[in-house]
């Protein structure tokens, strides 16, 4: 594991420990506080599994008088707190700390309410993405954003990143499908941001909680607006001979005006890693391939599709299939979506990166990711949100070899400073975390990191919600202006600076 | 409101106006000012001014000379203009590559002066008021990629970029979003744009009333025929006070004159539309009503002119805008004195109303009853009768505490647009 610096461990709170257990049981039911080592370990990680820390303890509240108690409490006696979800996020936004307390949010898993005519459900945020269509998919409707873990990802954590999927280019993402949220800030304070109406006047608070990686506030109900499902989803698979022709067809299917519901590219590296996984007829000779889903009226699908092929071929398309079934269509999906575990094919680990990039900048990208991987040593396959512009290089290591996680994330980083200089951001849709909290910076400037740094404060005024996230601890870009830095090193460089 | 504002501020003179002419100058100017101590009142080409709570600043920073197209890149699907690049120019643009802003940007001249007056790109993003198309394709605050401004300390921040999937840090561009110029002066705004719809057309129901026209806005946003604009114009109550009239504002070839109007746009490929309005009219048994059925020019017109509030046009009475739940529209109507027109956009989610006769007693109850619904109420403009209202936006107390320290965050000194949202923010 490489070295990663987290806010100092306050060693008089893990002192404490005892009387805190004591005095949340005051709080919660003794059985849903979990505080021995072993009880704990479950938790010491998320989705970005390189990383692991056990929390103090483990509390799960069961409504929200709870959590804002809870909250109440660690705020006045300034103990930290991490929120989590499904632990599924990949940037390690739910990592605990030494001298932190893990609020699990896996209790608060009901839907409250299914109003077709306001068209929104209501639900506790431990409920999950899939859970919520599931819940109206026999009145045809469903929630449009579909992270890829939606089978197990929870809807606050959603809130909290705001999760994309593979719709987004035509749906948006959580934020653009959100009417609503209550919220316990961490002074224990109750607040509904928007409810079931559009655009809650006065400040967006609900767009800034959105994506704020739970270091605002804790989510404990969310409403999201549903749709009536499209009468007709057909799906084409475009094989191409370059990555410059596939990336060529995206912008020019853009270009002409088309919106498609998901367009999604792989390269040959991944092409034959999820054939072999899934056998979903992708075609092994391509260099690169596109899934381009096109919804809607029956006779406007149809009209797309044949649009679309004619961009295809006028971009050397070497072959193009066009899904006549359901069947089909999600046997086409079914590659894409297994795409990370394919890769487990490959190599003993992968690591994901999440940088968005103008869609036009493509094959420039990926490039630059091929000249990387042979300067590291390291194969990497390429899943793109290509509509959206929203890149994945799967980076393949063995993490037997002690340095390979180190020099995978060095990789990783050159792809993200990379999707920056071409006018691209650090990350889409997986959250910055901790995995990208130090190249903030290749984005930010001082003022800006500064004004965001101020609204935590706004709002968590002794930074003790999911501190050590997103924000560099040692801010290089505000600091070493200030700071003498002697050939690169700065002085006392344990001493967190946040 | 929970405090009262201290307006000891002269009141605004030409003289004390200042017109940066970048971003470099407007953050010097700030800064100045934040030494200083001094409030400003951030205009544009003050085509919303009216909307909020009055300003009684010494000085006004005119940013109205921060206009030009950035960088348009047509197959990226951004814009990015300085932030007072005039809407229609902005809208021009986008048309020449058959691309438009999808939020459907309000043209508020006609209730205020009775003729066309845009406004600024700024002036929309602050405001957040969003067309027709708002429950399918989002507010202004879903199509802002990224901005560019200056903090009430002088300090110049950005947040966002020019792509649409973007989770690297806090969504300021939410933030700033209906933030009426309170927590910065906004200098360069990168907007989403999107394909213009080939082709827009609308059927239209006769004569429903306020009892039955839910159920039909109900079938229609919940089918599958993706609707893209919703609206019920009644004919009645008729107020000679009132300058609303249904038959001179829709003066189209194609559409009958018969009672109330109901409204559902569809947009998209020609041969598309067909087959859903087919279907559509289906679904809401149109065959029982008299309909029109409006073609692609006139729809468009006909949705314009829905969009820019020209049922109001010229009036000197006081806007009300309501947005609730889509199912409460005609508990609604129902709480609001009869005398009130309205109409129903949205899908029922949002109510203009045109108040002849109103009393800030009378705005706070009713204030009161789209609260208790689910909603919000906003004063758009006010009359001679009643020139101020205290409470111009709603806002419970936890939002108001968390909105001040916000506010503080980006202005500490309250030098921005003091007191346009809330007494004390």
């Amino acid at each position: 594991m490489s070295k990663l610096l987290m806010p100092k461990i306050d060693r008089k709170i893990i002192s404490k420990k005892n009387i805190i257990i004591k005095n949340l049981k005051k709080i919660i039911k003794s059985e849903n506080i979990l505080d021995h080592e072993d009880q704990v370990k479950p938790f010491e990680t998320d989705g970005l599994s390189a990383y692991k820390q056990k929390p103090m303890a483990v509390v799960f509240p069961e409504n929200t008088k709870e959590v804002s108690e809870i909250l109440s409490f660690c705020n006045n006696e300034k103990i930290k707190i991490v929120p989590r979800g499904a632990g599924t996020g990949l940037s390690g936004g739910a990592l605990p700390l030494a001298d932190s307390i893990l609020l699990s949010l896996g209790k608060f898993n009901k839907i409250l309410d299914i109003d077709y005519k306001n068209r929104c459900v209501v639900a506790q945020p431990g409920v999950t993405n899939l859970g919520i269509t599931q819940a109206v998919q026999d009145k045809n409707f469903y929630y449009a954003p579909d992270p890829s873990s939606q089978i197990a990802c929870t809807i606050g954590g959603n809130v909290a990143e705001n999760s994309g999927g593979v719709h987004s280019l035509k749906y948006g993402t959580t934020t653009n499908n959100l009417l609503g949220v209550e919220v316990v800030l961490m002074d224990g304070t109750i607040s509904r941001l928007g409810g079931k109406t559009f655009d809650s006047e006065g400040y967006d608070l609900l767009g800034l909680i959105t994506g704020s990686e739970g270091l605002l506030c804790v989510i404990t109900e969310v409403t999201v607006k549903i749709l009536k499902k499209p009468q007709t989803v057909k799906a084409a698979l475009v094989g191409f001979p370059t990555i410059e022709d596939g990336g060529r067809c995206v912008s020019d299917i853009i270009s002409s005006g088309i919106i498609p519901a998901g367009m999604e590219m792989m390269d040959k590296a991944l092409i034959h890693a999820t054939d072999n996984f899934v056998k979903a007829g992708y075609p092994r000779d391509a260099e690169s391939m596109l899934i381009i889903e096109l919804d809607g009226n029956e006779n406007e699908v149809l009209q797309l599709i044949e649009q679309v092929t004619k961009i295809a071929k006028k971009n050397k398309a070497s072959s193009i299939k066009v899904s006549k079934t359901e069947e089909q269509r999600l046997k086409f999906w079914a590659g894409r979506k297994a795409a990370f575990p394919a890769c487990g094919d490959m190599a003993p680990d992968y690591y994901c990166m999440d940088g968005t990039i103008p869609r036009g900048k493509l094959a420039e990208v990926l490039k630059e990711i091929g000249r990387l991987s042979k300067k590291y040593n390291l194969p990497v396959a390429n899943a793109f949100h290509a509509g959206d512009g929203n890149l994945h290089p799967l980076i393949m290591y063995d993490s037997n070899d002690k340095k390979a996680l180190e020099k995978t994330e060095k990789f990783g980083a050159e792809i993200l400073k990379y999707c920056v200089k071409v006018g691209g951001v650090l990350t889409g849709e997986h959250g910055v975390g901790i995995e990208k909290r130090d190249l903030m910076c290749e984005m930010f400037n001082n003022n800006d990191i500064q004004q965001q740094i101020k609204i935590k404060k706004a709002l968590d005024a002794s930074s003790l919600l999911n501190p050590g996230k997103v924000y560099p601890i040692l801010r290089k870009c505000a600091e070493e202006g200030r700071i003498h830095v002697h050939k690169g090193k700065t002085k006392f460089p344990n001493i967190p600076r946040f | 409101m929970f405090t009262k504002e201290k307006q000891n501020f002269p009141t605004s003179q030409d003289s004390d106006s200042i017109y940066p002419e970048d971003e470099i100058q407007t953050a010097t100017v700030i800064k100045k000012f934040f030494k200083s101590d001094t409030p400003i009142e951030i205009i544009g080409l003050g085509s919303k001014r009216q909307i909020g709570r009055p300003l009684q600043c010494a000085k006004t920073l005119n940013l109205s000379k921060l206009s030009g197209i950035v960088e348009y890149l047509p197959e990226e699907l951004y814009i990015k203009v300085k932030s007072c690049t005039p809407v229609n120019e902005i809208e021009d643009e986008l048309r020449k590559n058959n691309q438009q802003l999808a939020f459907e940007p309000i043209d508020f001249g006609y209730i205020y002066l009775g003729k066309s007056n845009y406004g600024t790109a700024a002036g929309q993003v602050s405001c957040n008021i969003s067309g027709p198309r708002r429950f399918k394709s989002g507010s202004i605050r879903d199509h802002v990629l990224g901005f560019r401004a200056v903090n009430g300390r002088g300090e110049i921040i950005k947040s966002g970029g020019t792509v649409v999937k973007n989770v690297t840090g806090y969504d300021l561009s939410k933030l700033i979003c209906g933030s009426y110029g309170t927590l910065v002066a906004l200098t360069e705004i990168t907007f989403k744009v999107m394909p213009t719809p080939q082709g827009s057309a609308t059927l239209v129901l006769h004569n429903l009333n306020i009892d039955n026209v839910p159920d039909f806005l109900e079938k229609a946003l919940s089918s599958s025929q993706d609707i893209s604009g919703a609206t019920f114009l009644p004919s009645k109550p008729e107020c000679k006070n009132c300058v609303m009239n249904l038959e001179s504002t829709f003066k189209l070839n194609d559409l009958k004159y018969d009672g109330s109007i109901t409204a559902f746009r569809l947009e998209g490929p020609k041969s598309s539309i067909k087959a859903r309005l087919k279907i559509l009219k289906e679904e809401l048994n149109s065959s029982y009503l008299n309909i029109s059925e409006l073609e692609k020019i006139q729809s468009e017109i006909f949705w314009n002119k829905v969009k820019n509030l020209e049922f109001f046009s010229g009036t000197k009475n006081n806007i009300l805008r309501a947005v609730i739940p889509p199912a409460e529209c005609s508990r609604l109507i129902y709480q609001i004195p009869s005398q009130f027109k309205y109409f129903l956009d949205w899908g029922g989610s949002l109510a203009w109303m045109e108040a002849c006769d109103l009393s800030e007693e009378m705005f706070e109850s009713i204030r009161k009853k789209v609260v208790r619904l689910g909603g919000y109420l906003t004063m758009i403009k006010t009359s001679d009768n009643l020139p101020y209202v205290e409470d111009v936006f709603t806002i419970d107390r936890n939002r108001f505490n968390i909105s001040q320290s916000i506010k503080k965050s980006f202005d500490p000194k309250r030098i921005l647009n003091p007191g346009k949202m809330y007494t004390g923010i």
